[in-house]
């Protein structure tokens, strides 16, 4: 394998924590969080393109915040709840998110190379703003880059997910309120 | 591309920061956010030899308004903190700044950039900066020395030139007076890049009359700023449209890859008579 750390560049012990499991990493301080993640951990669903910060491929959540992972260096995301791709679908069966599953049926990607970097935007936007109108949705949608689908399916894909989730929670209220 | 090796230190309050500033001296850069430093470092226009990381310094990450009413905000703010600030944070007639934040970047850059790095930073189209230049904005400085208050005014030498020494921290950045009726807006190829040209107006006003007014400009020249010819216009109660054909007349805009100096005059035009409509319309 490779030698990935940067041979000669001073190391050092950082602890990461990554879809609420703790990693220890000895690790290079120039490398980036997106870096780390791929090499280090091997959470290879982060994907990385530009390095900086132009196409939105790396994004990640951290303490639920989209962030460019290629724009913070892993040393930084110390004592950070850091939340990649991985999280989103069933650890233990596979089955796919709700989010998911919306990219899927709106044909919200197709070569999926930008796909992880618009799940985890969408999923960090819909957590702090889950009543998103579809024209927010455009705009926050812009901060990454798709070469294939022309972007309507993902935003189609989005808005699909945030008004089932509506839905569902506004079923959820009503049979609350009917106990 | 990889950033150059480099050494990383993380401060735990000013004071250490600072020293270990003036140690390292022209080997270290500050790092909050890093939405600028850290894409720089990756096409290697910046090297620093070591990184001194300020985002543990909590007491820096505030934002209140003050009994005299100005703004105060702590350097290590994110855009995102301010875009989502609840009113009585804010405080009444800081709805310009709040709104200004959605031309920052896009959301995964404002939720990590910070308003004390993009003004540290002073690029020229900076949204931080010409709110600063607009509404006499000052900055606080720490530094081995002490601390020490610079106006907007005196900040801001050239292209990510301030006045700043280099064992030096932006702390604390301080708005001192509500602007109600006041606007910026820009425009760029596409959403989030760099602004081409920004605009950003304060009116003076007494119900619907105009009674003067501040007027900025961001991205003709090497740094914002103020556009006395404009602001003529609107204290002897000139049009939005004469005010905006005085502020183009009155400045030289470069010519580049973006446009040409005559393009950017076309949009100096529009952005600012737009910015007077937006800000008369609060």
């Amino acid at each position: 394998m490779n030698d990935t750390t940067g041979l000669g560049d001073d190391v050092q012990l950082i602890t990461l924590d990554v879809n609420g499991a703790s990693y220890e990493v000895i690790t290079a301080p120039r490398r980036t969080l997106v870096d780390v993640l791929r090499h280090d951990l091997r959470l290879t669903g982060t994907h990385v393109g530009c390095e900086h910060g132009i196409c939105g491929a790396c994004t990640v959540l951290v303490d639920g915040l989209p962030v460019r992972a290629c724009l913070m260096f892993a040393a930084q995301a110390e004592g950070a709840r850091i939340t990649t791709v991985e999280s989103l679908a069933d650890s233990g069966t596979g089955e796919l998110s709700d989010l998911q599953r919306a990219f899927t049926e709106h044909h919200g990607l197709q070569c999926g190379f930008c796909t992880p970097g618009f799940l985890m935007l969408a999923q960090g936007f819909l957590a702090e703003r889950p009543e998103a109108t579809k024209e927010e949705i455009r705009e926050v949608v812009a901060a990454n880059l798709c070469r294939c689908t022309g972007y309507q399916t993902i935003v189609e894909a989005i808005d699909a997910c945030a008004t089932a989730r509506r839905a569902q929670r506004a079923m959820g209220a009503e049979e609350d309120s009917c106990n | 591309m990889k950033p150059a090796p480099f050494q990383y230190h993380r401060a735990r309050d000013v004071e250490g920061a600072t020293a270990l500033l003036a140690e390292l001296a022209d080997e270290a850069k500050v790092i909050a956010g890093g939405q600028s430093l850290v894409a720089m470092m990756n096409f290697r226009l910046a090297r620093p030899g070591h990184l001194v990381d300020i985002t543990g310094l909590r007491e820096l990450d505030q934002l209140g308004v003050e009994a005299d009413g100005g703004l105060r905000i702590g350097a290590l703010t994110t855009h995102h903190t301010v875009e989502t600030a609840p009113a009585d944070r804010l405080g009444a007639g800081f709805e310009v700044i709040r709104d200004a934040m959605r031309w920052i970047g896009h959301l995964p850059i404002r939720t990590r950039g910070t308003v004390g790095g993009s003004i540290a930073h002073a690029d020229s189209t900076a949204e931080w900066c010409l709110l600063a230049v607009l509404l006499d904005a000052e900055f606080m400085a720490h530094g081995p020395r002490g601390r020490r208050r610079i106006p907007a005014g005196e900040f801001f030498f050239g292209y990510y030139t301030t006045a700043l020494d280099p064992d030096e921290i932006l702390v604390e950045i301080v708005f001192p007076r509500p602007a109600p009726h006041a606007a910026l807006t820009e425009f760029a190829e596409r959403r989030g890049d760099f602004a081409i040209v920004s605009a950003a107006v304060d009116l003076a006003t007494e119900g619907e009359d105009v009674l003067g007014g501040r007027v900025a400009l961001g991205g003709v020249a090497a740094m914002p700023v103020r556009v006395p010819e404009a602001e003529a216009v609107l204290a002897a109660g000139g049009s939005f449209r004469d005010c905006a054909e005085a502020a183009a007349a009155a400045v030289d805009p470069p010519s580049d890859g973006h446009g040409s100096g005559d393009y950017r005059k076309h949009l100096i035009r529009n952005l600012i008579e737009r910015a007077c409509e937006e800000a008369m319309s609060r």
